[in-house]
């Protein structure tokens, strides 16, 4: 185990890394630099739901009811954008409170489908009703974060370098809370459901309660993570949130791994950053849907542990443990 | 009020019959292999754009567009059980999510060779039957009604009185057993995927001329089908048809009274009320979850 001092250095090197890495980018690797701090929040709290074994395929959906709560709070009720955000997230946490009574009826891929049609449902609402969701066009002209000075450096938001200082902080806090709340007692019993759920259910766990709990958490860093991307992009649409986008995440967690942390991370940066490099270089940006669901299957039928395995597998032959030990 | 009740009829007659083509396939699938096909409206959209390649790029004639679509779709279907399928045979989910993944190179590669606006496959022909001033059925929708009973029929025939079929029955109920019995289960399952993706393909290739065809029309088709399976109960043929006809016809009457988009919370709200009260369906009886 590294020493209390060497974790703080490594910590430290990494906070340096994080704040230095905007400044070697172009503007448009900048503002991609943005959308993956949002996703890495995205996937994260969708890892939150994956823990009690249950996977969705509404997280996108819950992803924009923040984004439409928050861009309506600031548009139409005037509320100040940080305020409206934290809106955003707790109305997303509040509508996944509600899905929760049909939902955690089902499990496997009942619940799979059943959060489809959810989400589906939501979608057709932000369609059909204009007033207040825009219909197809969605809204437009969502109020940015306002402009303020720390001492020296001054912060404009239509500033991709700022916003991503700005998400830094928000994204870091809410993965610094999922971190604890995994660790505690509480994500000791996600654990416990995913697992053994009859075995967890006879030793006096409420099942339902804890995956309700759950899905409330994670559907709230979820609309936090849509309202920072609604702020930040000003238009919204129904289309914003859809199917691809979902499959987006669910590549992202399954390349990257459940079984950690760090994995879904790990496959959100890592696909993004070929995504952008690679396909980007060679002008095939139209081919990502391609590319996601050859990546997809591939890790799918390759890679049941995901990235995070790789690098398990790989860190334990250095340490010439080999395979076995890394192994859930 | 009569008659407008009797042109509803027609056209979500004509609704069910390309659903209930879709539907069952899925439900094929499922009850041999166990697992979702998620690409299933994409099978639909690519018999859809073997009419656009063949019928209107090259005036093929469409019976033999049919057919070819037909066997096209199908060996579609043979090779997602050669590569997803067939290796991931253990895990359900993990079948699911990689159908997922054969859905967006789908779409991509589709896009990619046709180009993402939509198409308009000429009409094969213009006739319409008129029954009154207000009652009226084009003869491709006819085709479709027909062309779906027959294919049914064909099927029911097919599940009930060949070796074929009774192998696809008995691996459907107890893969196991049917194993144990002498029943490949490769090949039950090859089957199931070929017929099951080939009625999606036929859907496609009958429909495409009454519809705008582009890469992401299977998204509306899957989610009406998924609202058919659960509804019907999953793994049941005949519930998928009579879910097909119910569903159909309350989609239709909604779209006439409100419109397409408040039909369309209707039919998932509904399937999302029988997840809840009655999770195996209304003709389910086992509850494979």
């Amino acid at each position: 185990m590294p020493s209390q001092l060497t974790r703080a250095g490594l910590w430290l090197l990494l906070i340096c890394m994080l704040l230095a890495v905007p400044h070697g980018l172009s503007f448009s690797q900048q503002e991609i630099l943005v959308f993956l701090t949002i996703n890495v929040l995205v996937v994260t709290s969708y890892r939150l739901l994956a823990l009690t074994g249950e996977w969705s395929l509404g997280h996108v959906v819950i992803m924009g009811v923040g984004a439409y709560a928050s861009a309506l709070a600031s548009k139409e009720l005037g509320i100040a954008v940080p305020v409206a955000m934290i809106t955003g997230a707790l109305t997303a946490a509040l509508v996944a409170f509600g899905l929760s009574y049909p939902l955690f009826r089902m499990k496997g891929f009942y619940f799979l489908i059943g959060s489809f049609a959810a989400g589906e449902i939501i979608r057709l609402l932000w369609k059909r009703f204009r007033d207040p969701f825009g219909g197809p066009k969605g809204i437009k002209k969502i109020e940015p974060m306002p402009d303020f000075d720390i001492v020296i450096w001054r912060f404009d938001f239509f500033e991709p370098v700022s916003y991503y200082y700005f998400c830094l902080v928000v994204v870091g806090l809410s993965l610094w809370i999922m971190w604890r709340i995994e660790k505690s007692p509480l994500g000791l019993t996600f654990h416990a459901i995913h697992w053994q759920d009859k075995l967890a259910e006879s030793a006096g766990i409420n099942v339902r309660a804890y995956k309700t709990l759950a899905f409330v958490i994670a559907s709230g860093f979820s609309g936090l993570a849509g309202a920072l991307l609604a702020h930040y992009i000003g238009t919204i649409n129904p289309n914003s949130f859809d199917l691809e986008q979902m499959v987006f995440v669910l590549t992202w967690t399954i390349v990257g791994g459940t079984a950690t942390f760090f994995g879904p991370i790990l496959g959100c940066a890592a696909l993004v950053i070929l995504n952008e490099i690679v396909l980007r270089e060679f002008g095939f940006e139209q081919g990502r849907p391609l590319i996601y669901g050859f990546v997809l299957i591939l890790s799918v039928l390759f890679l049941p542990r995901g990235l995070e395995g790789l690098l398990q597998d790989f860190t334990g032959a250095l340490r010439g443990r080999g395979r076995q030990g890394s192994r859930q | 009020m009569i008659e407008l009740l009797a042109q509803t009829g027609l056209n979500s007659l004509y609704a069910a019959a390309y659903l209930s083509l879709v539907a069952v396939g899925l439900v094929l699938i499922f009850g041999v292999m166990g697992v979702i096909n998620f690409a299933h409206g994409e099978l639909f959209m690519l018999g859809a754009y073997v009419v656009v390649a063949l019928y209107s790029g090259f005036g093929v004639p469409y019976i033999l567009v049919a057919a070819i679509g037909l066997i096209f779709v199908g060996c579609i279907g043979i090779l997602m059980e050669f590569t997803i399928f067939r290796p991931l045979r253990d895990s359900p989910l993990g079948g699911l999510v990689a159908s997922i993944g054969f859905l967006l190179i789908a779409q991509a590669l589709v896009s990619m060779g046709f180009g993402v606006r939509m198409e308009h496959v000429p009409p094969v022909t213009q006739e319409v039957i008129v029954f009154s001033e207000k009652v009226r059925l084009p003869l491709q929708r006819l085709f479709v009604i027909l062309a779906a009973v027959m294919f049914l029929s064909l099927l029911w025939i097919f599940l009930r009185r060949t070796r074929f079929g009774w192998a696809l029955r008995a691996s459907a109920q107890d893969a196991e057993a049917a194993a144990l019995q002498g029943i490949s289960i490769r090949q039950t399952s090859l089957i199931a995927m070929f017929v099951g993706a080939g009625l999606a393909g036929i859907a496609g290739v009958l429909t495409a001329p009454l519809i705008s065809v582009g890469p992401h029309m299977g998204h509306a088709v899957i989610v009406a089908a998924f609202i058919v399976i659960i509804v019907g109960g999953i793994g049941s043929l005949e519930g998928a048809i009579v879910a097909s006809v119910a569903y159909a016809f309350i989609h239709t009457i909604v779209t006439t009274f409100w419109d397409g988009v408040i039909a369309d919370i209707t039919g998932l709200s509904l399937m999302l009320l029988v997840l809840i009260v009655r999770p195996t369906g209304l003709f389910g009886t086992t509850d494979r979850a």
